[in-house]
Formats: C-alpha cells, structure tokens, sequence
C-alpha cells in the first residue's frame, strides 16, 4: 500500500506549466465574474421590473444556476448546446457555465442586498432634488455594493474552483486541466495534485486578502 | 406660497386626504397635529411631490406640483425636507451628506459646494463633526445634519415631518431648538409634531388634522385654550394630560 515513493522534483519540474495554466484559470474566472455581475445587474433589474415575462426568466436562471450542479451547468454549455448544433470550444463552454453559476448567485446577492436599504433613502435622495439615476447611482448603489461584497468574493472564488470542472468538457489549458495532462504523462498523481492545490489556495487566499484590504479601503463607515 | 386647494389622496380604496384646503404664505410657521393615520404625513409627501394625488391641486410659487410639465426635481430644491428617521446617508461623511446634492443637483464646485455644507453645519452645531460617519452620530446629531442637509440647497421652505419622535427624549430639545432658531429667521415651515409646547411657542397657525380631514386650524391659542371643533377639544385635552 505504502510502495509509493514521493519524487517532488519531477513535479516541481513541471511547476513552469502549471502557472501558465493558473493563469488560464484566473483568467476564466476574473471573465466570468466580469460578465456575470453585469449579468446579475440585469437579471436584478428583470425582477424588480414589475414584467411577468422578464422577471420570470430572472427567477428561472437563478433558480437554476442556484439549484442544480454547477457540473450540470458546465456541461450543458457544452453538450447541451452541443445537441442543438452549438458547438462550443471546452474554453467557452467553461466561461459560459462558470459566467451562467455567477450571475443567479450574484442576482440573488444583489437583490437581497437591494432590499436591506430602506426606501428612505431613495426617498431622502428625490427629495433633495436628485433624479431617480442619480438616487440610485450616488446613495443607493454604494450602499448595495458593500453589502454584495463579502458575497462577490465568495463567488470569485467559487468561479476558480469551478474551472476545475472544465476536465469534463474536454478542457486542458486551466491549471487542473494541465495538471491532469501531466498526470496522464508521468503518473506522479499526489505530488502534482498536491501542487495543483497549493497554488489553487494560494490563489484564492490572495483574492479573498486582496477582497479584504480593498474592502477596508472602500468602506469606511 | 404654498397652497392647496380641495386634495383627494387614496392609497388603494383607502382615502387618506378627503379634501384638504390650505394656504402657508411665506415666513409662516405652521404646524399639523392630529392622530395617527390623520394624513400628515402623506400631504407632505404630496406636496413636495413624493406621492402623486387623486384630485385637487397644490401650488407652489406659481408652479402646480403635480402638473406633468412640471420638473419636480427643480421644484424639490424650494423644499426641503426632514423626515422622522432613517434621513442619513450612511456611507458618506456628514460633510459629504451635505455636499452631495449642491454638487450633483445645483452642480456646484467642490469647493464651493463645502463652503455651503460648513456653514449649514456650523449653523446647526455640527462644526466639529463634519469628517465623522453618520453611524457614529446620536439621533438628534443625524436629525440637525439632515436638517443642514435640506438647508444647503437654500430652500425657500422647509417641511417637517415628526422629525424628534424617534428620538429618545434628552435628544429631542437640541433639535427643536434648531427649528425654533430657523424659525425665528424667517424661514417658512410646515412641521408635523407630536411636541404641543412647540407648536404652541413657534407656530403661527395650528391645524388639527382628523381622519384624512383639516378639522380645524387658527392661532395656537385659540388652537389650545379655545378650540372650536370638539375633535381638537379632546385631541388637546388628550395631550396635555
Ligand atoms: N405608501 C402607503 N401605502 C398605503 N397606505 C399608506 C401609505 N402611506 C400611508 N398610508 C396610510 O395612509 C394613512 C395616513 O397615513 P399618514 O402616514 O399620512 O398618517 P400620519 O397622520 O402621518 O400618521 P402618524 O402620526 O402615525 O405619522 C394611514 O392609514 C396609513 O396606513
Ligand atoms: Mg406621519
């Protein structure tokens, strides 16, 4: 059982490939946290628009993107659309499944953290003679975004780990895609696993202490 | 001047202004009592155009508040406003409080637009707080910043809607002398209350609002000593015990 011997040096030798495909994943998950907030806003504005078709395909989304794997999501990108006659590249089936988990998770935030301010404010706001934009832009969403932020940078991170289930739709440029080629090659599996993981760590403690010194800049009251 | 002639006000099937006529006229100061759920409240929010109404019109300097053509956020800046909570912007510093709407409203300089948020502030005791956070404020500071707040868009009227109730009683003082000092500097004033000593000592004219009706209105005196209407009567009787 234990008639495994460590041989680190061989995996640290592959270390080089490894971060070139930390860096596909950043990129993976900074892109679909990009699209996804822009999304979420949307899908927020859906629901509160009083429209029974638009607030019903929010409340679908999010339902699903809250509700199923995020598995499931990746591969419907993929195999999904595939059926239909979309066929997606592994890299954009991955960005499109990460960027759908994204948006249901951040609308949902959003509009919790929507409801959390009272209607005074808006009210303050018009009252002094500021247009429902400017309300909105100056006191309302300020106030939304510090409440949504601790919850954003949980779903970035989320949004990196996630891009480790791209294997199953083929993809082989992010950090555990390249990690499994590696495998497949020279079957060190725990040291290149093990490595894989420490830089997945290293990564999402730098985006959550990254989260915290920006939070602490931003929002100061 | 303010005036308000026959307003209807339903929310749903409920009718909360039945038919309100009223004038202010410029350095007047009235105050609205009655009981809850009178409507006080809800003719504020009518006439600084918050809340739309069912029939009947109200005037502001020539300008009807709820006709389409007009632009409410231009007529906002001739009334400020003071509500009974919740008025402060949590994530700005009472000076930035201040200096928001002169700088994204009148779309004043920076510079210009602080030198108007310090002397409001100095002028209702708040000079040394103006780099603190609301949070940090007690609830009579926050209320005399919102007060500042409303003044620094230089308002030809200021409403007053039961801004000391939530306020624990040893606050409530420090912001009705602010009222009384705006008061005695002219400045015209609609203030609903619950405080009977105030609206005796400031007003020029009482109104006693009763169910979505202006029971009665007249010189503080007579509001209190003589009161015509037997609501009033009991309502006074009511509060002075
Ligand atoms: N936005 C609203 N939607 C529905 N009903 C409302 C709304 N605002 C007020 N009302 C109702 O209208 C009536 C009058 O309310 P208003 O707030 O004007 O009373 P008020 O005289 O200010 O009372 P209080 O002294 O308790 O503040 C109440 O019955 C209240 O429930
Ligand atoms: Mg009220």
């Amino acid at each position: 059982m234990f008639s495994y011997t460590f041989q680190w040096k061989q995996a640290f030798a592959r270390l080089p490939v490894m971060l070139e495909g930390a860096v596909v994943t950043i990129e993976i998950a900074l892109l679909s946290m990009l699209i996804g907030i822009a999304l979420a806003v949307l899908l927020t504005g859906f629901r509160l628009s009083g429209n029974r078709v638009l607030s019903g395909i929010a409340a679908t989304w999010v339902e699903i993107a809250r509700n199923t794997p995020a598995l499931f999501q990746i591969y419907m990108a993929h195999f999904g659309l595939g059926s239909f006659g979309l066929h997606l590249s592994p890299y954009t089936s991955l960005l499109l499944g990460i960027t759908f988990n994204n948006a249901g998770y951040l609308a949902e935030n959003f509009r919790g953290a929507l409801k959390a301010i009272p209607d005074t404010q808006t009210r303050a706001a018009r009252s002094l003679g500021m247009t429902p934009v400017r309300a909105f832009g100056h006191v309302v969403l300020p106030q939304m975004l510090r409440i949504a932020f601790l919850p954003m940078t949980n779903q970035m991170v989320w949004a990196i780990l996630m891009t480790s289930l791209g294997i199953t739709v083929g993809m082989n440029t992010d950090l555990y895609g390249v990690t499994q080629d590696l495998n497949a090659l020279t079957f060190r599996t725990f040291e290149l696993f093990a490595l894989a993981a420490v830089i997945f760590y290293l990564i999402t403690k730098t985006v959550q202490i990254g989260a915290r010194l920006v939070a602490a800049r931003l929002f100061r009251y | 001047m303010i005036e308000i002639e026959n307003v209807r006000k339903s929310f749903g099937s409920l009718e909360v202004l039945k038919g309100i006529d009223l004038t202010v006229n410029k350095g007047e100061v009235l105050t609205i009592i009655g009981g809850s759920g009178s409507g006080k409240s809800t003719l504020l929010t009518c006439i600084n155009g918050l809340e739309p109404i069912n029939s009947g019109r109200i005037v502001v300097d020539g300008t009807e508040v709820h006709a389409k053509s007009t632009d409410l956020n231009k007529l906002r800046r001739k009334l400020g406003i003071v509500f009974q909570q919740w008025n402060a912007f949590p994530h700005l510093t009472v000076l930035e409080n201040v200096m928001l709407a002169p700088r994204k409203v009148l779309g004043l300089s920076k510079a210009e637009a602080e030198a108007i948020a310090v002397k409001q502030l100095t002028h209702v005791g708040l000079a040394d707080k103006l780099g603190v956070y609301p949070s940090r404020l007690s609830g009579g500071q926050q209320q005399r910043m919102a007060i500042a707040r409303a003044l620094a868009m230089s308002p030809d009227y200021m409403l007053f809607d039961e801004v000391t109730s939530a306020l624990d009683p040893q606050l409530v003082g420090e912001v009705l002398d602010t009222l009384r000092m705006l008061a005695s500097e002219g400045m015209t004033m609609i203030c609903v209350t619950h405080e009977m000593k105030f609206a005796r000592e400031v007003s020029d004219r009482v109104a006693f609002f009763s169910k979505g009706v202006m029971a009665e209105i007249g010189v503080p005196q007579q509001i209190f000593e003589a009161p015509r209407n037997p609501e009033t009567a009991a309502f006074v009787k009511l509060t002075q015990a």
